[in-house]
This record gives C-alpha cells, sequence and structure tokens, in this order.
C-alpha cells in the first residue's frame, strides 16, 4: 500500500460524499449549503448518485473505488502502480467527459443513447465536490506514476507537474480551444468547415481598401501596420535611450531610471486620456496652436495619428528596459579589442557594437510590434474610424449587433499574428542572440559614443522624455481641473465625487470609485500570491527538474504571454458561461484570468533568481534525506525571497493596471477599477477618470515603495547578523 | 559476494543515457563495504554520473543499482542511505554551520536536542566545534569543506560520496585535507566513494581506483596494480607519466620475452600478450642519461631542460622520438643541445597492446 496513494484516496472520497458536486449559488465559502444538503443543486456526487438517478457519476466514485482496493490488495509496486495510473486516468477521462456533454440542457452528444442511462435532465457547473474529487485522482496518477520510476520517482514534482499542465490545460488552452470551435460556427448554430476560410479571409478583415485610395482597410491590416510602425519606432526611440544611459556621461541618468518604471503602473488607457487633454479638440496644444498659427482644430488625434502617438509613449520605456541589457551586454573587451586594432569610435560603434547588438534590436522591435498588436485600451479611447482588431473584437461581443462568430474569427487572426510574432520571437532572435555576458568577471569600459552618434541620441531621445514629462503632468493637472478646456479654474470636486468619505452617520463610502476601488485591491491581493506560487512553482520546475516533454511544457506556459488580453476575455467568457466549469460573474473568473495572464512574469523571475542557486544546493538537501518538498520549504524558498517578492509586487500592480482581459469579464457585483475608469471615458467624465487614474498611479507606486523597503531590511537583516559574530 | 553487507555498492549491467548521448556503457562494478574507491578519469568519461546514480541524482536507463544487497534502482534519493560532498561544498548560505550540519537529522525529524548534539559531535570529529554559530561565507575554503564532510557523516551513512572535494582548495591544502579525509573515513570504517580527475590525489587515499574512459571502465585495481600492471597505453600514460615506445613482440617463452625496438632486441621478464606490434612503457625516471656514449644502448639529443630543484625535466629527441626524461643529477646538469646516450634497465619494462 502507498501512503500518499490511500491519503488522496480518501481526501478524493470525502469530497465526493460530503461537498457539494455542483456550484453553489451563494457562494461556497458562506457554508448555506450545510443547511440543505439533500437538495439536488446542493447534494454530495453521493447523494446524486443515490436519490437522483445521476449514474453519469458513478465512474468518478468507481474510480476513487477501485483505486482504493488495488492499493491495498496488490503487494507488488510496479503492478499497484501500473493499476492506479489505469483507474486513476480512467476516472479523470470519464469525469471530464461527463461534465462535457452532459450540460444544462442534457447530452449534446449521443443523446439517445445517453437518455436511456442518463435521462435528458442536464446539470449545472462543477463545484468544490467535483474539484476535490477531481484533484484528488490527479494525485493519484501522479504519485502513481512517480512509483513508477519516472522523474527520480520524486512524487512531490511529478505532483507538482501534473497540478501545472492540468491548470493551463483548463484555463489557457480549453478556451482557447473554445474560439477556435466557435468560429467553425454558422449563423444557423451548426458548425462546418465550409464557412471558415471565406469568412476567415474576408475583405472585411484584410480589405486593403485604403492603400489604392477607396474606403477603409480592413483591421488586420491596420493592426499590423500600427504595429510594424509601433515596433520600429519604440526600437528607435528606445536605442536612443540605452545608448545614452550607458554610453555617455549624460547628467540626469537617474530621471531616465524613472522612465522605466513608468509603463508598469500606468494603466495602458492613461496615455490616451492625457493625450486628449493635450491633443484634442480643446486641448492645451490645439489652442495654442490654433491661437498663434491659426491652425484649425480638428479631431486628427482620433485616429492612426493619435494612437500611434500614444503607443509610442507607452512602449517606447519597454524598449528602453529590454535595450539597455542588450546595449550592457556587447562586451567592453570586445570593444576595446577594436579600439586597439586602430579602429576609431565611429567605426567600433558601426562594425563591432551595433552587429552585436542586432539580434537584441530585432527582439525589441517583436516586443513592440505584439504589445502594440495586444494593446486595448488606447484604441478603445483613441481609435475614432481608425479599427484594430482588439477593439473590433470587443465591439463584436459588447456592440449593438453581439456576434459572437465574428469575434472569434477576429480574435483568430489577431491570435495567428501574436503567436507568429512570438514564435519568430523564440526560433529565430532567441537562438541568433550573440549574448556577450559570461560568467567570466569583464573589466573594462564600454567605447563612449562618437560625437554625431551622441547627438542624434540626445535630438532624439531629450525632447521625447520632455514630452514625456509633460504627458504625465497632464494627468495631474487634468484632474485638478473643473471642465478641461472651458473652465480651467483649481477643483478637488472630481477627487471628492470619486473618493469621498461620509463620516456624519458612521464611515461610509459615499464616493462613487470606492466600490471598484475596493473589489480591485482584493481581487489583485488575492491574485499575487497565487500568480507568484504558480509562476515561481513552474520555475522551480524548468530549472531543476528534468522530464518528458518539458520543452512543451515550456512553450505551453510561456503561450499565454503573447496570447492578447482581449483574446484571453473573449475565450474565457465564451468557455465559463457554461457548465462544466461555470464562472462568468464571480470573482474567481476575475483571479484565473489575472494568474494566467501574469503566470510568464512570474516564471521569468523565478528563472532568474533560481538559475543563480547552485543546483547543488537542492541535490545536497536531497541526499541528505529531504525530500523535494521540504528542500523547496527549507532550502530554496528562502533564498528566493527577493524573487518571491518582485514577482508579488509585479503580479499584483499588473493585476491593477490591466483593463483588455478584465473588460470582458467584470460584473456589476464585482467590478474592477480600470473598466469603471473606461466606462467614464465613455461618458465624456474625463476629470473624474484622470482622478480615479492618478489615485490607481499613487497607489501602485507605495506597493512597489513598500516593495523596495522590505526587499532592502532583509539585506540589513543579514549585514547585523555578520557583523554580531565577527 | 558481498551483496547483503551494509555498505556495500553493486552495479549490474547500468546504462544511462541524456537523450542521444551515452553517458555509460553496459557498466558493472561492485564495491567492497569499508574500502575508498576512487572514480578516476578525465572530463566526460562518465565518473560524476556513476556517483551521481549511486546518490539517486540520476536515474539508471538499464539495469539494476543495488546498495547493500537491496535493489535501489527506482528509489529517490531521499531514501536511499547515502550522502555527498559536493564539490562547491553546497553548504545552506541561510543556515549556520551548526544548523547544516543538523540539517539531515532534523528532516528525518530526530528530536531537537539529540540532533544538535550529534552535530556538534560531529563537527568536533572535523574540529570546527568552536565554529558552530557562524554562518558559512564565514568559513575559509577549507573550513567549509570540513563542514561539507561533517555534514555528510554525521547521518552515518552506508556509503559516503565525495565528487571532487578538493578541486576548490589551494595545492598546500590539499594534501592536508585529504590525509583528513582519509582518516575519518577509515577511522569510521566508511564505504566511501571519491571522484576525481587528479591521479596523485587518487593514488594517494584510494584502496581501489576504477579509471573510466568514453563511459566505460578502461582498468580496476589498486593503486600499485594500476601502475605496475597498465593494461593499455591509456591507463600507462594517465596514471604517471610514460613514454610509449613503439616495438614488435618477437617472442614468448616460459621466462622472457623478446622484443625488438629501433631494431635492437631487448628481453624482459615475462609478460601477457601475444607477439606483433605492442608499446613500450618507459617511465620518465627509469630513464638514465650520460654523456658516456658507450654507457647506452640508444643516443639522444637534449631540446629543452626544466631545472625544479630537486630534479631536473629533460626533453630529448633521438632514436626512440620524442622522450620526456626526470633526473636526480641536479649536480650536474646537462645542456640543450647535448648528446647523450639513453639507458634504461629492461627488467622494470612494461609492454602494452598496441
Amino acid at each position: 500500500m502507498t501512503r500518499t496513494t490511500g491519503l488522496w484516496l480518501i481526501v478524493g472520497m470525502a469530497g465526493f460524499c460530503l461537498l457539494p458536486w455542483y456550484a453553489v449559488d451563494s457562494g461556497f465559502w458562506s457554508f448555506l449549503w450545510l443547511n440543505n444538503l439533500r437538495a439536488e443543486e446542493n447534494a454530495p456526487g453521493a447523494i446524486l448518485l443515490l436519490l437522483f438517478d445521476r449514474m453519469w457519476l458513478s465512474p468518478t466514485l468507481g474510480a476513487l473505488i477501485v483505486s482504493a482496493a488495488a492499493n491495498v490488495m496488490i503487494a507488488n509496486s510496479v503492478i499497484r502502480a501500473r493499476t492506479l495510473v489505469g483507474t486513476a486516468a480512467a476516472g479523470l477521462l470519464l469525469t471530464a467527459l461527463q461534465g462535457l456533454i452532459i450540460v444544462r440542457d442534457g447530452p449534446v452528444l449521443l443523446p439517445g443513447l445517453l437518455s436511456s442511462v442518463a435521462g435528458t435532465e442536464g446539470q449545472t457547473g462543477f463545484g468544490a465536490g467535483a474539484a476535490v474529487s477531481v484533484l484528488a485522482l490527479l494525485f493519484v496518477l501522479t504519485t502513481s506514476i512517480s512509483a513508477l520510476g519516472k522523474g527520480r520517482g520524486d512524487a512531490f514534482v511529478i505532483g507538482l507537474i501534473g497540478l501545472i499542465v492540468t491548470l493551463v490545460g483548463v484555463f489557457v488552452f480549453f478556451p482557447v480551444a473554445h474560439i477556435l470551435v466557435r468560429a467553425f460556427e454558422l449563423s444557423d448554430g451548426s458548425y462546418a468547415l465550409s464557412g471558415f476560410l471565406p469568412r476567415f479571409l474576408a475583405s472585411d478583415i484584410w480589405g486593403l481598401g485604403c492603400l489604392i485610395g477607396r474606403g477603409y482597410c480592413g483591421p488586420a491590416v491596420n493592426s499590423v501596420f500600427l504595429a510594424v510602425m509601433t515596433g520600429a519606432g519604440t526600437t528607435l526611440l528606445g536605442l536612443a535611450f540605452a545608448l545614452i544611459f550607458t554610453r555617455t556621461q549624460f547628467k540626469a541618468k537617474p530621471l531616465l531610471r524613472i522612465l522605466t518604471v513608468l509603463p508598469i503602473i500606468t494603466p495602458p488607457f492613461v496615455i490616451g486620456l492625457a493625450l486628449i487633454l493635450l491633443f484634442g479638440r480643446t486641448g492645451v496644444a490645439t489652442e495654442i496652436f490654433a491661437n498663434l498659427f491659426g491652425v484649425e482644430k480638428t479631431r486628427w488625434l482620433y485616429g492612426f495619428g493619435g494612437i500611434y502617438l500614444a503607443q509610442l509613449l507607452s512602449f517606447t520605456p519597454i524598449a528602453f528596459l529590454v535595450l539597455i541589457g542588450v546595449v550592457e551586454g556587447v562586451s567592453p573587451s570586445m570593444e576595446e579589442a577594436s579600439q586597439t586594432l586602430d579602429a576609431d569610435r565611429w567605426q567600433t560603434f558601426r562594425y563591432v557594437s551595433l552587429p552585436l547588438m542586432r539580434p537584441g534590436l530585432a527582439n525589441a522591435f517583436l516586443l513592440g510590434f505584439i504589445e502594440s498588436l495586444a494593446d486595448f485600451g488606447n484604441p478603445l479611447v483613441l481609435g475614432g474610424n481608425f479599427n484594430v482588431l482588439s477593439t473590433e473584437i470587443y465591439f463584436a461581443i459588447v456592440g449593438a449587433v453581439a456576434d459572437p462568430a465574428k469575434a472569434a474569427i477576429l480574435a483568430i487572426a489577431l491570435l495567428t499574428l501574436t503567436l507568429g510574432a512570438f514564435l519568430i520571437q523564440r526560433r529565430w532572435v532567441g537562438t541568433g542572440s550573440y549574448a556577450t555576458v559570461t560568467g567570466k568577471a569583464d573589466s573594462g569600459r564600454h567605447a563612449a559614443l562618437n560625437r554625431t552618434v551622441r547627438f542624434a541620441c540626445y535630438a532624439t531621445a531629450l525632447p521625447w522624455a520632455a514630452f514625456t514629462a509633460i504627458v504625465y503632468s497632464m494627468i495631474v493637472f487634468g484632474s485638478f481641473v473643473k471642465l478641461w478646456g472651458y473652465d480651467h479654474s483649481f477643483t478637488l470636486d472630481h477627487y471628492l465625487r470619486a473618493f469621498a468619505i461620509d463620516f456624519s452617520r458612521g464611515i461610509r463610502w459615499s464616493g462613487v470609485a470606492w466600490d471598484s476601488y475596493f473589489t480591485t485591491l482584493t481581487i489583485a491581493s488575492i491574485a499575487a500570491p497565487l500568480t507568484a506560487l504558480v509562476g515561481l512553482s513552474t520555475a522551480y520546475l524548468l530549472v531543476r527538474q528534468k522530464f518528458a516533454g518539458k520543452n512543451i511544457f515550456e512553450f505551453s506556459t510561456m503561450l499565454s504571454f503573447a496570447i492578447p488580453g482581449t483574446v484571453i476575455g473573449v475565450s474565457y467568457v465564451m468557455a465559463f458561461n457554461f457548465p462544466p466549469i461555470e464562472l462568468t460573474g464571480t470573482s474567481i473568473i476575475l483571479i484565473i484570468v489575472f494568474v494566467f495572464r501574469n503566470m510568464p512574469v512570474g516564471v521569468r523571475g523565478g528563472i532568474a533568481a533560481m538559475s543563480q542557486l547552485d543546483r547543488s544546493l537542492d541535490e545536497a538537501s536531497i541526499t541528505l534525506g529531504a525530500n523535494s518538498f521540504t528542500t523547496v520549504r527549507r532550502v530554496i524558498a528562502p533564498l528566493l525571497g527577493p524573487a518571491l517578492m518582485a514577482a508579488l509586487t509585479y503580479s499584483f500592480v499588473r493585476a491593477i493596471t490591466s483593463v483588455s482581459a478584465v473588460i470582458f469579464l467584470v460584473s456589476a457585483k464585482h467590478n474592477m477599477a480600470t473598466s469603471f475608469i473606461v466606462g467614464r471615458v465613455e461618458n465624456g467624465e474625463f476629470g473624474l477618470a484622470i482622478a480615479y487614474s492618478a489615485v490607481l498611479i499613487v497607489t501602485m507606486l507605495t506597493a512597489i515603495l513598500l516593495l523596495q523597503l522590505a526587499i532592502g531590511k532583509r539585506r540589513l537583516r543579514r549585514a547585523d547578523r555578520v557583523e554580531q559574530i565577527a | 559476494m558481498s551483496n547483503s553487507i551494509p555498505g556495500s555498492v553493486r552495479f549490474d549491467g547500468v546504462v544511462k543515457k541524456f537523450g542521444a548521448v551515452t553517458a555509460l556503457k553496459k557498466l558493472s562494478l561492485a564495491i567492497e563495504p569499508g574500502q575508498l574507491v576512487t572514480l578516476l578519469g578525465p572530463s566526460g568519461c562518465g565518473k560524476t554520473t556513476t556517483l551521481r546514480l549511486i546518490a539517486g541524482l540520476e536515474t539508471a536507463s538499464e539495469g539494476s543499482i543495488f546498495i547493500g544487497g537491496e535493489d535501489v534502482t527506482r528509489l529517490s534519493a531521499t531514501y536511499r542511505k547515502v550522502s555527498m560532498v559536493f564539490q562547491s561544498y553546497a553548504l545552506f548560505p541561510h543556515m549556520t554551520v551548526l544548523e547544516n550540519v543538523a540539517y539531515g537529522l532534523t528532516v528525518k525529524s530526530v528530536p531537537k536536542k539529540e540532533a544538535q548534539e550529534r552535530a556538534e559531535e560531529g563537527l568536533s570529529l572535523v574540529g570546527l566545534s568552536d565554529f558552530g554559530g557562524r554562518i558559512p561565507s564565514e568559513l575559509s575554503g577549507g573550513q567549509q569543506q570540513r563542514v561539507a564532510v561533517a555534514r555528510a557523516i554525521v547521518l552515518e551513512p552506508e556509503v559516503l560520496l565525495l565528487d571532487e572535494p578538493l578541486s576548490n582548495l589551494d595545492a598546500k591544502l590539499r594534501r592536508h585535507v585529504r590525509e583528513e579525509i582519509r582518516q575519518i573515513q577509515q577511522t569510521l570504517g566508511l564505504t566511501a566513494v571519491y571522484v576525481t580527475h587528479d591521479q596523485e590525489e587518487a593514488m594517494a587515499v584510494s584502496d581501489r581506483i576504477i579509471v573510466m574512459r568514453n563511459a566505460e571502465i578502461a582498468q580496476e585495481g589498486s593503486p600499485h596494480d594500476l601502475y605496475e600492471r597498465p593494461n593499455s597505453s591509456f591507463i600507462a600514460d594517465f596514471i604517471g607519466d610514460a613514454n610509449l615506445i613503439d616495438c614488435e613482440v618477437l617472442s614468448l617463452n616460459g621466462s622472457a620475452t623478446r622484443i625488438e625496438v629501433v631494431s635492437k632486441c631487448i628481453e624482459l621478464p615475462i609478460q601477457p600478450g601475444q607477439t606483433g606490434a605492442a608499446k613500450m612503457v618507459l617511465r620518465p625516471h627509469q630513464i638514465r642519461l650520460s654523456r658516456d656514449k658507450s654507457q647506452g644502448e640508444f643516443e639522444g639529443n637534449i631540446t629543452y631542460a626544466a631545472y625544479l630543484g630537486n630534479q631536473i625535466h629533460y626533453s630529448l629527441d633521438g632514436e626512440l622520438g620524442q622522450l620526456f626524461a626526470i633526473s636526480d643529477a641536479t649536480l650536474d646538469p646537462l645542456s640543450v643541445g647535448e648528446n647523450v646516450s639513453i639507458n634504461f634497465d629492461p627488467q622494470k619494462l612494461r609492454l602494452v597492446a598496441n
């Protein structure tokens, strides 16, 4: 008998017999279901099986019972493990199948056959009982696989792999697969291959009318054009900043550093709002130009120009961040070698440094390309008649004529583009890198730029930095002005309307923003630790463990990074609005979407941090008799402190600023700050929207500063300890 | 066979593949309890893989591994009664020295007080009783090394594994620490498996040496066996330096072996092997050089001389090809360009297959 297997079987049995099988309306944690366990909607699987004739739940129970019998009765450990792998896998498969086949209206497949067994009644989504039973079967499966000697016979590691694969499968691949299926749906509700290709390639997506001077281009063409321009623009600006930062004696470098933090704490549409205050029809700059030069006030901002400007402002810092690493990665000794071979500064830059940076530049371009395609906030605010894929998908779902099939097809077009760029980045740029950073200490100084290049950099970057500063200051000013463009007197009205507190009868949060503000903070604080946990566990598996299919595993976990938020949002709406997993309208779906959207960030941070920990530390712990779980708890986790904190804040902040996926998933009960602000923008309440954005930025800055403080303290403590003993 | 005695290790046709690369080709070996056995070989020969297979840090692709007679092929590292001293020591930087040594005991739920007492005993065994409260980064390399040994032996493992334990120490400290390790191993009667690529280190500490090459065992035996009776030119060259000189075996009979080297016949004591082409093993210190041409059978010309204080290293070119010779005659050095006669005692020569 295997003890771990036995324990999981007991847990599974308890879940099946005691917890409500279906999701309960009142919420699991209210425990109201305890009052009436025999009601159909609250009943555990066992009661459903006995009293309500739900025969299709029997495979789950059967798998648990047969596994328990096998675990007790088979003495040979190899045969026992093989049997358990079979029973648990069969139980999981049949449980998933019954959930997928028998939906709310009854069976969707083989109705004749299934009705005779199961009747025609349908069922609602999985609840706590189903989740616990499935998890127990999953861990029985993984424990038994490890007992067969796979993965060095480590039950914890195999269990973790199984858990993460299942989670990514259910919450990334399953919803995306739903989009694919919906794209094949015809107008009469049936599915066929014939409808897809003509509609996918239709001219209202890929139309090139604007190029030949007739009408509009399709949103896909617009998106690609915008993305190429944004990728090129941000890469150039980012390179100018990076060169100034690393290769000149520029005095105000710390100010440039601030630039790298901005995109992290700025909700995506805020730049668009600030631009409206500057260049909109009543904007400051528009007024000045009109008064001085008699330039006509136009709506040029609402269209390609405005979106492009907003995206350049939003994504240049990201390119800067990437390119600092690239420029610093060029080993100084190569530049010194070039100079000792009598090349001057220009020749060194042109023939040595720049070619070495080329893969990094391509990488920055592709990142800008992907970010631009996925951007939702700026086109939503500034779009005008310039249609791009991400907003078209949104309007296909929430517009006057809801057309989910069209949304699915647009989503596939967008997904094809971002995945294509992602694949190119991984295959081509990823392998062709000339990274010259090695473990060897590389002293020496980077070659300074020659005059021409230096002034070109200054001339590009400094005006842009000034512009960025103006744009951000608009956010502050705009929130204190009564009515932008008409009445510029100082006021606190917007803040009061949003965040007033009424003390007349106890504390009453009377501001209109409090509700969504608290929801946002709560959900972000629940999602952040989960994201860090999933991300760092994945990083642990990727860095420290060897197992079959590891490459595919890594690829699929990074994949959700390349799936635009809008696509995730649409796919979640399509996949989780129905049984077997019915989550729309709950706060759980918001938490889940954040965890799996932001997971790649945690994975990357974890990989970077864990690669610096000597692998023999884990191995020492293991050979000293600790199991993997103890090793993670007592050796790896304590040494990963800073990475853990970074992952925590980053996912917290990203959960607050995210809008594209969230806007599909919020409900009246669980509204998020960003979608609340977008709503105000759509109503023309710019003052309130800007004031709320400013509060969000301050909130996130506080969170980041608190993190820095916490990490700083940690270091101090260690130094103290060293001093005491010495 | 000493299969069921605690501390024995046995490999039965073990194969280890990493993807397409074969790290071990059907390896079979047996290690007797209480011995210190060294796995020696150039980098990439599979010696570290063998050690990690014993530890359970790798799983065999084929074959079986037994420790103390028990089949542990599928047993995870956590449950094997072996412990390991790592090349980098792998001391946990966030724990004190005492916590490090007690770690293996505490994860096995030994009561806290007992764990602390046993850890202190372990520390005193390596002479670091007063250092328990420090953190590893405050210790010197040699001290860290001894903490790593203490941490491994307090668990009273059936087999102690050491992965190049001296490679991060400077040359002078190495001799001292290897003596210490050998002493502790013999005092406690531990079975130990020691991996190194340094043949001198291997000769100094081992009861037995297993020389590996290209994922296989090249030869195994006591240090004396390997030096005196190499079975291949690889071993002859790897264990102590050797000049390998082409020769032809003319005849083998009951009492003597006759070989021909550069058209001269030499008679050696009886050797295993067969007639035909072979290589003669001539150790550098067996070569006697003399200005007197009548003294030797072969001639050569000094191309390089290095004075090392207690001896002089010479490179020669001549009838036997390029030779490396060591001379103790430091008071009368030969100079570069001099023609000398080369002489050696045929009784001490060995032949290896070509």
